[in-house]
């Protein structure tokens, strides 16, 4: 069943408010933090918990914090990465609105550890009132002495900005997101040198998720102990699950990690509408491959689902149920994807510009023998040819719907019109 | 549409001059304007000093701006991978019954401008449809013309 740590007081509508957040025991793991522990420490803490990336990468946080040059003098920056874009997910929308103080506050103690005294929260242009509430939770913090020159009379100083973004689902890629913030075009740059090692000006620069940061909190207060002892022997903690498609209660759960699909999505999420049968499932948001119904125990962590042939990702689970046309949403897919390209690579801009041509016309019924072919070919040679994940991101559910549902995309091809009746999808 | 350079120069000035300000600048013109002013391009390079390309490859890079004029009114109906498969097309459909355009157009009074947007991130409460800001989750489709009306 659900386990609400970082949701805990997500229904309570005054959480926003400076007041309510320190009633609820706000803004103490800052405290303890500042006053009690050395940054070296918070950062071995983190590493304890084993707390990963939880915008999809899954890269242990207190690891990443690590690789920053010790002996480089150029000041550090830290950036909360709220620009959640990935088709399916809705978890760090949540967060920003009701329980943006804890994002505050995880930032806070996170740029503590790293040695920031500048914090950058980016968040996606269509977010226009999670960044209204945390612009209000900033400026609260600033009020109460949390944020600006000589923190709680410990010397610290950190100050924090809200950016906010102009629609770009790249943005949410760390690298083309510094190059959003120096005002650039948000296009992915060349790794090594890693972020850590120059990122934001060319200074050292750590990006993290709303998630993960929001996790930290919580982290300092119990312990990495407590948080370690939730979850897989890999996959730590809590995960935000954001829940949607053909079933009865789509919204956002928070599980252990480890909890079986099948509860989040027959227990929570109350089972497929009346009357429908589950066709697929997408785990990790639009870019996973997709789950076939008989996976539907598959345990939700790292591990389980790469075992599985998928991924956690972001945690978005999209739920398929067997009026949807596999080829029509893989057209919406690429095509979603071919927008957001950025241009950098020519696999992606021009692979991905190809593959929606040619999906495109399957699903007009134009498709031509050798079409599943030539789309795989495709796929093959953008998957890893990039700077950036997007070229895989935009290959894997389109490989995998056709891995899963080849004869969909055959029948197609052969008789020019849908396999599936379905009211969604015409033709 | 003629906008007067003054006022667009207005927004410019009340902006910090700051390269890394651009998209903030453009974000605070579309706000005024519902779009970026041709002027505008020309007036923000010369602000900040940078050139008209690269403050228009900036402009047309985020898919928030926009070149062209658009309504008063703007509806944008998500398309993201929930709300597709729970029936978008059909809101979409429907618009164009009740007020007569296409996503990407907008209607001669200026009154209303359809925008197809990419997931916005209400995945649990799609099929989404967002009038001026305001979001309407579980859109029945036959309701949309009226939802955008009432605003």
């Amino acid at each position: 069943m659900e386990k609400k740590i970082l949701t805990k007081y997500i229904d309570d509508p005054n959480q926003v408010n400076i007041d309510t957040y320190l009633s609820h025991g706000g803004y103490k793991a800052f405290e303890k933090a500042l006053k009690e522990m050395k940054p070296s420490e918070v950062i071995e803490e983190v590493k304890k918990s084993g707390v990963r990336g939880r915008g999809g990468a899954g890269f242990p946080a207190g690891v990443k914090w690590g690789f920053i040059p010790k002996d480089n003098p150029k000041p550090r920056y830290l950036v909360c990465n709220g620009d959640e874009s990935e088709p399916g997910t809705c978890k760090d929308r949540v967060l920003m609105e009701s329980d943006p103080h804890g994002v505050v506050e995880g930032m806070a103690i996170s740029s503590f550890a790293i040695g920031s005294h500048l914090a950058f929260i980016y968040i996606r242009g269509e977010f226009a009132y999670p960044a209204r509430m945390m612009e209000k939770a900033v400026e609260e913090a600033y009020e109460k002495g949390y944020l600006g020159k000589n923190i709680l009379g410990t010397g610290y100083d950190l100050d924090m900005i809200v950016h906010t973004g102009g629609g770009a689902y790249i943005c949410g890629e760390e690298s083309s997101q510094l190059n959003s913030i120096e005002g650039e075009r948000g296009m992915s740059r060349m790794r090594p040198p890693f972020p850590a090692v120059a990122g934001l000006y060319a200074c050292p620069t750590i990006v993290n998720n709303v998630e993960t940061l929001a996790a930290v909190p919580f982290i300092i207060n119990n312990g990495g102990d407590w948080y370690a002892s939730m979850g897989t022997e890999k996959s730590k903690g809590t995960k935000l699950f954001s829940l949607s498609g053909h079933v009865k209660n789509p919204g956002h759960y928070e599980l252990e990690m480890g909890t079986p699909l099948s509860v989040l999505i027959n227990d929570l999420g109350g089972g497929m509408l009346d009357g429908h049968k589950l066709k697929a499932i997408i785990p990790g948001g639009s870019s996973t491959p997709m789950l076939l119904p008989d996976q539907i125990d598959v345990k939700l962590d790292y591990e389980s689902l790469a075992e599985a042939g998928s991924m956690l990702g972001s945690g978005a689970v999209i739920v398929i149920d067997e009026r949807t046309c596999m080829v029509w949403v893989a057209e919406r897919l690429i095509h979603f994807y071919r927008h957001e390209s950025c241009g950098k690579c020519t696999p992606c801009r021009d692979g991905t510009g190809w593959l929606e041509q040619l999906i495109s016309r399957i699903e007009r019924g134009e498709g031509q023998p050798g079409d599943i072919e030539k789309i795989e070919s495709l796929c093959g040679n953008i998957m890893g040819r990039t700077v950036c994940p997007l070229g895989d991101a935009a290959v894997m559910p389109i490989e995998s719907s056709i891995k899963l549902f080849r004869d969909e995309w055959e029948y197609h091809i052969q008789n020019k019109k849908c396999m599936v009746k379905s009211e969604f999808a015409f033709k | 549409m003629i906008i007067d350079s003054n006022k667009i120069q207005k927004v410019i000035d009340d902006s910090p001059q700051d390269k890394k300000q651009l998209i903030m600048i453009l974000q605070n013109i579309q706000l005024e304007f519902h779009y970026l002013p041709k002027e505008s391009i020309g007036l923000v390079s010369e602000y900040l000093g940078m050139p008209q390309s690269t403050v228009y490859s900036a402009a047309t890079f985020y898919k928030s701006f926009s070149l062209v004029p658009r309504g008063e009114n703007i509806i944008k109906v998500c398309k993201g991978t929930a709300c597709h498969i729970k029936g978008a097309d059909l809101i979409i459909d429907q618009l164009y019954a009740g007020i007569g355009i296409k996503p990407g157009q907008t209607t001669k009074d200026m009154k209303y401008t359809i925008e197809v947007v990419n997931c916005v991130g209400a995945c649990a409460m799609a099929p989404v449809m967002i009038v001026n800001d305001k979001y309407f989750g579980e859109v029945k489709c036959n309701r949309a013309t009226k939802l955008v009306k009432k605003g």
